[in-house]
């Protein structure tokens, strides 16, 4: 099919679309009432929090149908809430913008969320602060649903500060953990970094359009010149990366870890980490006109996914392996959504299917954890795939559709990023052939080394399947991680067309010679997985390695190092500098000018004898000079 | 009539009156000094009301007595209290008031 550049202004919201605006309300009250209900809600409020995100997540669908069913040119809803600020002529309104692109948001957010949701129910259990965990996820849903829902820059950054907000309460939620609260800081300093790059794009767009509305800056974009245009583009980038854990800004994706296992899954399947991706595709109107910008976005992406491979390959932590691989996707889609009209459509779609198989397998991860008495080495496990048979089965389903294996999720998602890669630029194209080697590489190994194999398990731990709370929602996300990827194939083009302005593809289901590659490398990794994790035992204790592969993955590729040398350490010199100018220069000022009068003071203080003729004695000799100096005057 | 010699002497009863002041160690002693001062210094009015030929300085004379007269009597009274209390007059026994 060929693209026709086609956009239809969004219609005003009538009726019960103009409603929408539940789907955020529902769970933004729910957060309230549950911090504010205190003990009385502890029996009951986990179940208020799942029903205020499936509530949501039924509005999304409603809404869904009902885009479904109308024509092409009807599909985009805008619904205006209010005017937010009014100055002089300058005016922003709060709205939300229901289109084709961000409905597909919707539906993951609160279907991933309420799946997750649905799951923690039976993870956290034991959890004496369970309520206020709902209410955190809660939170967190609703500042993503603004976040996507927004109809402009200023509103989707209120969303965007929202989700930090959220992920900083739920990474740090187990707050006794010092690890944990460290963690908790450090994603929130690396995402104001990546929040500054997004004001000054908002701002930017404020001065220059005088709104920040999708609509005015769509519109305007093609008028600016080149320097604004990628000006904003690098920007709103440095936003991404921030909130997407893109390099440079990825290093706290990691220690996110520490947060509870679905707070790890919603980051990194439904909310959060998906932000930056959305931004970039939202801004196309920006990045399809500049090549210096959209160019960024291919190489930061591009690097990422490499990156975030390599981590994944070396860590032993079942947590950080996942997480290294969530970096290395969003990679891919950054990768995509920088490729321009090609891959817009391509971005969003792997980031759906990415949203499925994630979440399965981080809820995967939780539940083996359950098992393991919450140890997260996986030299630890071995042996878990008759013990935990329906984790292990499910979590197959995610492994198969992560490395792309044939008709499952990953395998159309990728296959076309890797194809429209190629078409770009080869050495785009080759860094995610590359990547999807190494994709199969760590996920066999990750696979290998938790369910097969001996047993490697520590005394004491006796595993066991998780409860049907936590394994239905493995059931059905395991579901859509085999099937999403052919649900959406033949559809998602055409679909996002007019929102995003992506160039339709024709797609067949035989692949071609690129397919054919991508097919060849992903056995290699899978084999080399097998080799070197399948073939021998693995050891308990992991082997000290002087392999500079190695050694920097296990390292975070030196991340913490990199900033810490960059930007720490200056910063804490600059800060001791400051610090020992206050103490020194400035109190020693004011200190010394004290010190100076109380020494003086102590001198004119003797002074005061307390002798009466003494006294008598100083008043005779000022009156005599008194009299000398009048006498004198007289004279002269 | 000239009145210089009035004047060297009410300088001269002046000067002894600070003398007294500064060198007695007496409370009442130097009191007296202090009276002797201004007595001085209204026998210098009375020359020079007198030398003018008006009663500017008499007049003056009669204030700087009523209030020697008043100072008396709480110089008195202090004095008296400080006797009472300490058993001395003497003025270098009373320095207490210093830091």
């Amino acid at each position: 099919m060929i693209s026709l550049e086609t956009t239809f202004a969004p219609v005003l919201a009538t009726g019960l679309t103009s409603y929408a605006w539940l789907i955020i309300a529902i769970p933004a009250i729910s957060a309230a009432v549950l911090l504010l209900g205190g003990r009385l809600l502890d029996q009951v409020g986990h179940w208020l929090g799942v029903a205020a995100v499936t509530a949501s997540f039924v509005i999304a669908a409603t809404l869904f149908g009902y885009q479904l069913m109308s024509d092409e040119s009807a599909r985009a809803i805008s619904v205006p809430l209010y005017t937010w600020i009014a100055a002089g002529t300058w005016k922003v309104t709060a709205g939300l913008l229901i289109d084709q692109l961000s409905i597909l948001f919707a539906l993951l957010i609160t279907g991933v969320g309420a799946l997750i949701h649905v799951y923690s129910v039976g993870y956290m259990a034991p959890d004496e602060r369970r309520r206020r965990f709902f209410a955190y996820l809660n939170l967190f849903i609703a500042a993503m649903l603004t976040l996507v829902l927004a109809d402009n820059y200023l509103v989707l950054f209120v969303g965007w500060e929202g989700v930090g907000l959220a992920s900083y309460l739920l990474i740090g939620f187990w707050q006794h953990k010092p690890s944990a609260a460290a963690a908790a800081k450090k994603a929130f300093v690396m995402n104001r970094i990546g929040d500054l790059g997004l004001t000054m794009a908002v701002m930017s767009m404020l001065a220059l359009f005088g709104s920040s509305s999708f609509a005015a800056v769509n519109a305007g974009a093609e008028h600016l010149d080149a320097f604004w245009v990628a000006t904003i583009g690098l920007l709103l980038l440095l936003g991404a990366c921030g909130k997407s854990a893109q390099v440079p800004l990825q290093a706290w994706l990691l220690d996110a870890m520490e947060g509870p296992t679905p707070v790890s899954a919603l980051i990194h399947a439904a909310t959060m980490v998906t932000a930056g991706v959305y931004l970039v595709v939202r801004s196309h109107a920006i990045f399809s006109i500049s090549p210096v910008a959209s160019t960024a976005v291919v190489v930061v992406g591009a690097v990422t996914l490499l990156v975030g491979a390599w981590i994944g390959t070396s860590k032993d932590d079942i947590k950080k392996v996942l997480a290294g691989s969530t970096m290395s996707q969003i990679g891919y889609m950054m990768l995509a959504a920088g490729l321009g009209p090609v891959g817009y459509a391509f971005a969003i779609f792997h980031l759906l299917t990415h949203g499925f198989f994630k979440a399965n397998m981080f809820l995967g991860a939780g539940s083996v954890m359950h098992a393991m008495d919450d140890d997260v080495n996986m030299r630890h496990y071995g042996a878990l795939a008759k013990v935990t048979r329906i984790t292990f089965l499910t979590f197959g389903m995610g492994y198969l559709a992560i490395i792309g294996f044939p008709f499952f999720a990953g395998y159309f998602s990728k296959d076309h990023i890797i194809e429209a890669a190629f078409e770009v630029s080869t050495v785009a194209g080759i860094a995610a052939l590359v990547g999807a080697g190494i994709t199969a590489f760590y996920m066999t190994r990750l696979m290998l080394m938790t369910f097969f194999g001996e047993k490697r398990w520590r005394e004491g731990v006796h595993p066991h399947e998780s409860p049907l709370v936590m394994t239905v929602p493995l059931i059905v996300l395991a579901v859509f991680s085999i099937g999403a990827g052919a649900l959406m194939n033949w559809w998602i083009q055409d679909w996002l067309e007019p929102a995003v302005g992506n160039h339709v593809h024709e797609i067949s289901i035989v692949p071609g010679p690129i397919g054919w590659l991508t097919m060849l490398i992903v056995a290699a990794g899978i084999a080399l997985g097998w080799y070197l994790f399948g073939r021998q035992p693995v050891p308990a204790e992991a082997p000290a390695s002087r392999n500079p592969f190695t050694v920097a993955g296990r390292n975070d590729l030196f991340g913490d190092l990199v900033n810490d040398t960059l930007v720490v350490r200056p910063t804490m010199f600059a800060s001791r500098g400051l610090v020992a100018n206050d103490d020194k220069v400035i109190d020693g000022g004011v200190g010394g000018l004290a010190t100076l009068t109380v020494g003086l003071s102590n001198q004119v203080r003797k002074l005061q004898t307390g002798q009466v003729r003494n006294y008598a004695l100083t008043m005779t000799l000022g009156v005599v000079l008194v009299g000398v100096i009048v006498i004198l005057s007289q004279l002269g | 009539m000239s009145p210089d010699n009035y004047l060297y002497l009410a300088a001269a009863l002046f000067a002894i009156g600070t003398a007294g002041v500064m060198l007695r160690r007496n409370a009442l002693v130097a009191f007296m000094s202090v009276e002797l001062m201004l007595n001085a210094a209204n026998l210098a009015m009375v020359a020079f009301a007198s030398a003018r030929g008006n009663l500017d300085g008499q007049v003056a004379t009669f204030f700087v007595m009523v209030v020697a007269a008043a100072e008396v009597v709480v110089g008195l009274s202090i004095i008296i209290t400080i006797y009472r209390t300490r058993r001395s007059t003497s003025v270098d026994a009373a320095n207490l008031l210093k830091l």
